[in-house]
């Protein structure tokens, strides 16, 4: 379902290819200009900050759009502030971005900081937007295994993308050379954080082993799909802001995130 | 009164003939510019009718026969009646002369009308069930109205009544003949045909030459179109060789696509061209249509797109995708029409353009820009699977004689079996060789059937980069896809080389004793083999006779299938076929191993890894799958070199 009139603009980075490290435009990015694309149409207005020379970017005009906004900032600079200036005068609705950048620092936290800094809702896992109407916007969100809940949140709102967003469209070659990256000057800001810290290759995160019990075929099959089974999960409703901060710390406690 | 109304009839025919070639001549020229050959491509068109083109019709005997007597019939029919009854020129052996030209294109026009009694489902019927009638009504007119003229009859012999029926006949016979073939009749084929073997984009075909590599585009020019979306972005030439088609279906007949139930037919496709250069859309179509899309869906026009973005177009994309590249049909194409080029040439536009690549094509696409092969495998793997063999890398040794081009086989864990093999015979005979290992990129063969021209010219140009770098004498390759782009497209983007096929370069061997052979076990138990051609070795590049000459060395015999050397048929691996995967009601190298099977062959011999993986994707029981290297290493007979004998002496070391 189009919705024309709303305003839709979707953040985007650089990425790297997995296996051979090329720049390339980024997986989840290219899935939430898909996503723009398919609610806005030629409307969708995509903005980077970040070098107006990237070749890579090119690859993102490919999927059918006119221009790109490139804020014009150094490596070293901090996307936040020219992102978060940008935005409260786009007038936009609804801003789209990746979950997690391919590369530079890749926190996964920018969207959550942008949200702060804008003072808007962020959703999470955003798969699909089914309508928009009278300020609010009713959406799906993904959630593990295929499931998806349907959300109510009202405009404007920010929302990441993962794998569950559909399928970026094929990039390609005239549209990716007839497109503009139109630079716009914006006010630097360094990160503090990269002038002071050391950056150092992520070490890949210990899984757990998983121990397959099962001895037959149906029974690998009963497991492989069977529903994720927390059990011990508990919903909080109508509690004081203190006593579900408590209780959040006390998970955290006991999972070992905070010692 | 025949001698008032054959003069009218005669010329006002003709006046409107070449009106009607001025016009089909323009609707050529909306297609873009392509250099030609005026005056010269004109001058050598009657031996490029006489010798080129009918060593192609010469292959049905029948038909070539009847051509040349229906044609040559006409011609002479033509020029004389024109002479006797145009001009007048009442003379005697004149008349005799022109009795025996309608005799003779009688004759021929009786056979075209035997066999159109039951036509086979290839040929079109509709107007063209009416032409022998008219070849048969055209030489009978002229003949009776001739026999005056040679003072068989009497001059002005008959009443008005046969007069008039005469001159009916007469007039039926020149529509056909003379305005049908510039307003669009079936005779239409002789007068485009002619201009289209003067004007033809390749050339070079002509001659016993050989022209099989795309074309590249222009992507400097940025206002040069990127591909073809609607008729009138085709060359001129191309839009005039549509229309030289015949509709004699040996396109069709070969077409893997088409047998395989998907909807492609490469006669409906160039018919499909003509109703765009012309406007309309293809109700009226008289032959088979693409299998599974009934007639009367598709319109189009000169400058509506070919594919339309929404609804209906002139051609469906599957169409364009279900193509395998085989060349198969340009090979039997008797008007040498090049449906080749135009389907790639309407996919760049797809792909470049829509980025409407189907099924896996986006995926395969993007691994190759990001990891320079299809698979999108770590580039830093190429070299993986000859870890043991240590291999001379170029970059090390700067020079060589044989350059060992290993493609993106090299990923693939059967394909590796086939790269071992090579590497045994070329070690055996102390061959000079290197590979480019981490240095060496896909082709491009797949890129640029996918339409995919940028991507292809890049691999290209960086590929072209690196060679220039070192000095080899040839290049040698397992793979006939990567063997053809280098040898034949990658001259146009400035790398020119020698590059051989393998099965060829083991030909050379052993003709030179390079390397002893054995037997082969197949051969020693009486086993019953078979040789599979591929499309990018046989059609594509000619070499049919080397793989045959390394199996004989074998001692194997091979028991060749009905469809073999330039009609073999294609494995369905070619042109990104499997990537785009274009449903049909059966798979085509399925029905390749039904041709396999009926040789009664155990094993079916290939130069191919994409034709290696279609037919080992057969389900069992099949005959077994080997390549020509995999055969010659299983045959080699090694002299001991030295490095052996001082491993055999540290064996028997003790340890304790």
């Amino acid at each position: 379902m189009p919705h024309n009139e709303l305003n839709v603009v979707a953040l985007v980075s650089v990425g790297a290819h997995p296996t051979s490290g090329r720049a390339r435009r980024a997986e989840q990015d290219a899935r939430a200009v898909e996503l723009g694309l398919r609610l806005a149409g030629s409307k969708l207005q995509v903005v980077h900050a970040g070098d107006p020379h990237a070749e890579a970017l090119r690859a993102y005009l490919g999927m059918g759009l006119d221009e790109l906004a490139v804020l014009e900032q150094g490596a070293g600079a901090d996307a936040l502030p020219a992102l978060g200036a940008y935005l409260s005068g786009a007038g936009a609705q609804l801003v789209l971005t990746g979950s997690q950048a391919e590369t530079g620092e890749g926190s996964g936290m920018l969207p959550y900081l942008l949200a702060e800094r804008l003072g808007w809702p962020l959703v999470v896992g955003l798969a699909e937007v089914e309508r928009v109407e009278d300020g609010f916007a009713q959406v799906l969100q993904a959630l593990p295994r295929g499931q998806r809940r349907r959300l109510r949140v009202r405009l404007p709102f920010l929302a990441s993308v993962d794998n569950a967003a559909p399928v970026a469209r094929q990039s390609a070659f005239g549209p990716a050379r007839r497109g503009q990256l139109r630079a716009e000057d914006v006010v630097v800001v360094d990160d503090a954080l990269l002038s002071e810290a050391q950056l150092q290759p992520a070490r890949p995160r210990p899984k757990r082993l998983k121990v397959i019990k099962a001895k037959t075929g149906a029974e690998r099959m009963k497991a492989a799909t069977a529903k994720a089974s927390g059990g011990t999960g508990q919903v909080l409703k109508d509690l004081p802001p203190q006593a579900g901060a408590e209780a959040i710390l006390k998970l955290l406690v006991e999972e070992g995130v905070l010692r | 009164m025949l001698n008032t109304l054959l003069p009218i009839l005669l010329f006002a025919a003709l006046a409107l003939a070449v009106l009607g070639a001025l016009k089909r001549f323009l609707m050529w020229r909306r297609g873009r510019p392509a250099k030609v050959e005026w005056l010269g491509g004109l001058m050598k068109m009657p031996r490029r009718y006489l010798v080129d083109l009918h060593h192609v019709v010469e292959r049905d005997k029948y038909m070539s026969k009847t051509h040349v007597a229906t044609a040559g019939g006409f011609v002479l029919s033509a020029v004389l009646a024109i002479a006797v009854h145009g001009f007048g020129l009442h003379n005697r052996i004149l008349g005799f002369a022109l009795l025996a030209a309608t005799v003779l294109m009688f004759v021929g026009a009786l056979f075209v009308a035997k066999r159109r009694r039951n036509p086979p489902s290839r040929l079109s019927k509709g107007p063209w069930m009416r032409l022998p009638k008219s070849l048969l009504m055209f030489s009978a007119s002229f003949f009776i109205a001739t026999l005056p003229v040679a003072g068989i009859l009497p001059e002005g012999m008959g009443s008005w009544i046969l007069g008039g029926v005469l001159a009916l006949g007469v007039a039926w016979g020149v529509s056909e003949l003379f305005l049908g073939m510039t307003w669009g009749g079936p005779m239409k084929h002789a007068f485009a045909g002619a201009l289209h073997l003067a004007w033809h984009r390749r050339a070079e075909r002509f001659g016993g030459g050989r022209s099989t590599g795309l074309k590249a585009l222009d992507l400097d020019d940025e206002a040069a179109p990127l591909g073809v979306e609607k008729p009138t972005d085709f060359t001129w030439n191309q839009l005039l060789g549509f229309d030289a088609c015949v509709q004699c279906g040996k396109c069709e007949a070969m077409c893997p696509a088409f047998a395989a139930g998907q909807p492609l037919n490469p006669k409906k496709l160039i018919q499909d061209m003509v109703i765009g250069l012309a406007g309309g859309n293809d109700a009226k179509f008289a032959g088979s249509p693409y299998p599974g899309k009934p007639l009367g869906e598709h319109s189009g026009g000169p400058h509506l797109p070919i594919v339309a973005r929404e609804g209906q177009g002139l051609v469906d994309a599957e169409t364009l995708w279900s193509c395998t590249t085989c060349r198969a049909c340009v090979e039997e194409c008797p008007m040498m029409i090049e449906h080749v080029d135009a389907i790639v040439d309407m996919r760049r536009h797809l792909t470049l353009e829509r980025g409407a690549t189907p099924n896996k094509g986006a995926e395969v696409l993007d691994n190759l820009i990001a990891t320079d092969n299809p698979g999108g495998f770590a580039p830093g793997g190429r070299l993986n699977w000859a870890a043991d063999l240590d291999l001379p890398l170029l970059s090390d040794k700067k020079q060589t004689d044989v350059l060992f081009w290993v493609g993106d086989g090299a990923f693939d864990m059967r394909n590796q079996r086939t790269l071992r093999a090579f590497v045994k015979i070329l070690k055996a005979a102390k061959v000079d060789f290197a590979v480019l290992g981490l240095e060496e990129r896909d082709s491009g063969d797949v890129a640029r059937r996918l339409g995919d021209e940028a991507t292809f010219q890049q691999l290209a140009r960086r590929n072209i980069a690196t060679l220039n770098q070192y000095k080899f004498k040839r290049i040698v390759s397992c793979d006939p896809h990567s063997f053809h782009v280098l040898k034949n497209e990658y001259g146009e983007l400035g790398g020119n080389y020698e590059v051989l096929h393998h099965s060829t370069f083991i030909a050379t061997l052993l003709a030179g004793q390079n390397i002893a052979l054995g037997q082969h076990a197949l051969a020693q138990q009486g086993a019953a083999i078979t040789y599979h051609d591929p499309c990018y070795l046989g059609r594509y590049n000619g070499e049919y006779q080397a793989p045959r000459a390394v199996l004989k060395a074998l001692g194997l015999e091979v028991k060749e299938m009905e469809r073999s050397g330039f009609r073999s048929r294609c494995c369905g691996g070619g042109g990104g076929a499997p990537i785009t995967d274009i449903p049909g009601k059966q798979r085509i190298p399925d029905m390749r191993m039904a041709d396999i099977r009926e040789t009664g062959a155990e094993l079916v011999a290939v130069g191919c890894p994409q034709c290696t993986a279609m037919l080992e994707g057969v389900v069992a029981p099949r005959p077994e799958i080997k390549d020509i290297a995999e055969l010659v290493a299983e045959a080699l007979i090694e002299v001991p070199s030295e490095a052996k004998k001082s491993a055999a002496r540290r064996e028997t070391a003790e340890v304790n």
